[in-house]
């Protein structure tokens, strides 16, 4: 029975580190449908959603709400900013320049973020108190059920804009194919844009609801960043399920080894399986087909 | 060829004679570091520059050929030499065998793929304590030596390192030039012209990869030695990347272009002390500056630079006479 509470204890606070997970691999997946780029800088906008949200609340004296959105709204224009001066004079770009840019950028923002706010790791409060809530033998805190709550929120936010607005199907269209897309009257630019704006805008609201949680500090971005990839690969690059259901057998495997084999190789079992999927499945777990080795 | 042969035997008169009005002092050592750093780009520009395959994962095999020799001279009494033959072997098999499923990959998913790898040896040298001491890293490693002669001061060590350095360098010369090197290069142009023309690529990527990954496994081990004390933090991730920024730096696809990117991003941290942190930053606005600006690195932007500037200059002497 002990041993049965505490798997159940693993897999709620697997499953919510899963949903954050699937929040940063649904942005990973967003930039690379409508641009072919894998930004290797997304830990950082999750990074910056977490300590800018810190910023506002104690430097600035915002309420909670407002110090969330004005976090969120910042690293959304850092996202056009990044795509403004280090995606765009890139023309006819290999991936290995795109690699190599998106590197850059991560190591520019890590290295200012510390410049300005230093090397502490620091914790946010969590939105709801922390008074424990016990389901099924195990405990679940407020904070989980947010991130339950916000996770559900962006991804049918999200299913909703790519399904039924002209701007998502037109991203859409692009993902498909550029060219024919552009040939229709889309402006492939502006989408690519558009898609840096939501990108940021979703990795950075999982900065900050995970904040709480985990504390978070300059460097946080890279391994989140990094979790956030592996989920989407699970997911096949794609926007929908594969990556939230990804995301999920991630956090839950993770905090499962890590549990009941070794907390020090918590990190190791992700990357594992990384390359598990890579060798094995590079289409993604859950689609069906052939895709080529990209 | 013949004046590659003259420009090697230059570069090689040049190291040898540096540390000489230097006389063993602190800038000695930093040399003894852009020689290891110059290896470890040089390696990875084979595989990167030449056969057009990302590797974010060097310091792994740096860091095995550390902890490797580091590990069995410390703890089971091998002599340093004898480990780090051992220790080369290993890491050829370990590496030949990864090339296969990782090489596979190509883009952002042979970058994802050896980031694993890298993120993975990193957290192995941390967790097994017994072995390795953990995050407090391994001491007392001992000193290579020659019979009587045992490299324990920095100009001892400068040689050392700068014999393998060169060795690798003239290795890599020839090899670049070779059937081999231009196979390679076919492959980086299109993978599927250089199949059609008769190139094993699958096979090649995967000796490439080795032999870079064996050159920094035997840097790793002079590394050991020469420091006598290592740990993982000098194998992480970010020094992954830092050996890209050498090789971006430096020039994709040239040999010397190596050696001067890990010459400039070795003395870069040096002269920016003062500031401490700000080096991160300066780092990463290479990076991107680099990318932009100058894709073809130093080596073709200095030249390309000075001609930009030459004719001004010329001119502006004839107005001032």
């Amino acid at each position: 029975m002990e041993l049965l509470n505490q798997v159940t204890q693993f897999v709620i606070s697997g499953l919510a580190t899963g949903s954050i997970y699937a929040l940063i691999g649904l942005s990973f997946a967003i930039i690379f449908n409508s641009t072919g780029i894998i930004n290797f800088a997304q830990g950082e906008f999750v990074m910056l959603g977490g300590v800018l949200t810190i910023f506002s609340l104690n430097v600035l004296q915002l309420p909670l709400a407002a110090a969330i959105v004005a976090a969120v709204a910042v690293t959304t224009v850092i996202g056009i900013l990044f795509e403004r001066l280090a995606i765009r004079p890139l023309k006819n770009a290999t991936p290995l320049a795109l690699i190599i840019i998106t590197i850059g950028m991560s190591i520019l923002i890590r290295g200012v973020v510390m410049l300005l706010w230093g090397k502490d790791t620091q914790a946010l409060p969590a939105f709801s108190g922390t008074d424990p809530i016990t389901v099924a033998g195990a405990t679940l805190l407020p904070q989980h059920l947010w991130i339950f709550g916000v996770t559900v929120m962006v991804i049918v936010g999200c299913r909703l804009f790519f399904n039924h607005t002209i701007s998502g199907k037109a991203m859409r269209a692009c993902s498909f194919n550029r060219r024919a897309a552009n040939l229709v009257g889309i402006s492939v630019g502006r989408m690519v844009l558009f898609s840096f704006v939501i990108s940021a805008a979703v990795g950075s609201l999982a900065g900050v609801i995970i904040a709480p949680l985990t504390m978070t500090a300059y460097d946080v971005g890279v391994m989140l960043g990094l979790k956030g990839f592996c989920a989407a690969i699970m997911g096949g690059m794609g926007s929908g399920l594969g990556t939230v259901l990804g995301g999920l057998i991630l956090g839950t495997l993770e905090s499962l080894g890590a549990g009941l084999i070794s907390s020090g190789y918590k990190d190791a079992i992700a990357f594992f399986i990384l390359l598990l999927i890579l060798f094995i499945r590079p289409q993604g777990l859950f689609k069906k087909g052939e895709t080529e080795r990209v | 060829m013949r004046s590659d042969r003259i420009k090697f035997l230059a570069f090689a008169l040049v190291v040898l004679l540096l540390p000489l009005p230097l006389s063993g002092g602190y800038l000695t050592n930093v040399l003894i570091f852009v020689g290891i750093n110059g290896v470890l780009a040089l390696g990875l520009n084979l595989l990167l520059g030449y056969a057009g395959q990302i590797s974010l994962g060097q310091a792994a095999f740096f860091g095995l050929g550390a902890y490797g020799s580091g590990v069995l001279t410390t703890q089971f009494g091998f002599n340093p030499w004898v480990a780090m033959v051992v220790v080369a072997l290993c890491v050829a098999l370990f590496a030949f065998a990864l090339g296969f499923p990782v090489l596979r990959l190509k883009g952002h998913y042979l970058a994802m793929a050896t980031l694993g790898v890298g993120v993975i040896a990193n957290i192995a040298f941390n967790e097994t304590v017994d072995l390795t001491g953990g995050p407090s890293g391994l001491s007392g490693i001992p000193n290579l030596a020659i019979g009587t002669l045992t490299f324990d001061s920095d100009l001892k060590n400068y040689y050392l390192v700068w014999c393998f350095a060169l060795g690798m360098i003239l290795l890599s010369l020839n090899l670049v030039n070779s059937r081999f090197g231009r196979a390679l290069r076919a492959i980086h142009d299109s993978e599927v012209a250089a199949r059609v023309m008769g190139v094993n690529a699958r096979l090649m990527k995967v000796q490439v990869f080795t032999l870079s990954a064996v050159m920094s496994a035997i840097m790793g081990s002079l590394y050991c030695h020469v420091m006598t004390f290592i740990s993982p933090t000098s194998f992480g991730f970010s020094f992954s990347v830092e050996i890209l920024t050498m090789v971006v730096i430096g020039g994709l696809g040239s040999v010397y272009g190596s050696i001067l990117g890990a010459l400039l991003l070795t003395l870069l941290p040096e002269m920016l002390r003062t500031f401490q942190d700000y080096d991160i930053i300066v780092y990463g606005l290479l990076l991107v500056t680099m990318t932009i600006y100058m894709p073809g690195g130093l080596v073709e932007g200095i030249p390309a630079l000075f001609r930009l500037i030459m004719p001004t200059k010329k001119g502006s002497e004839v107005g001032n006479a």
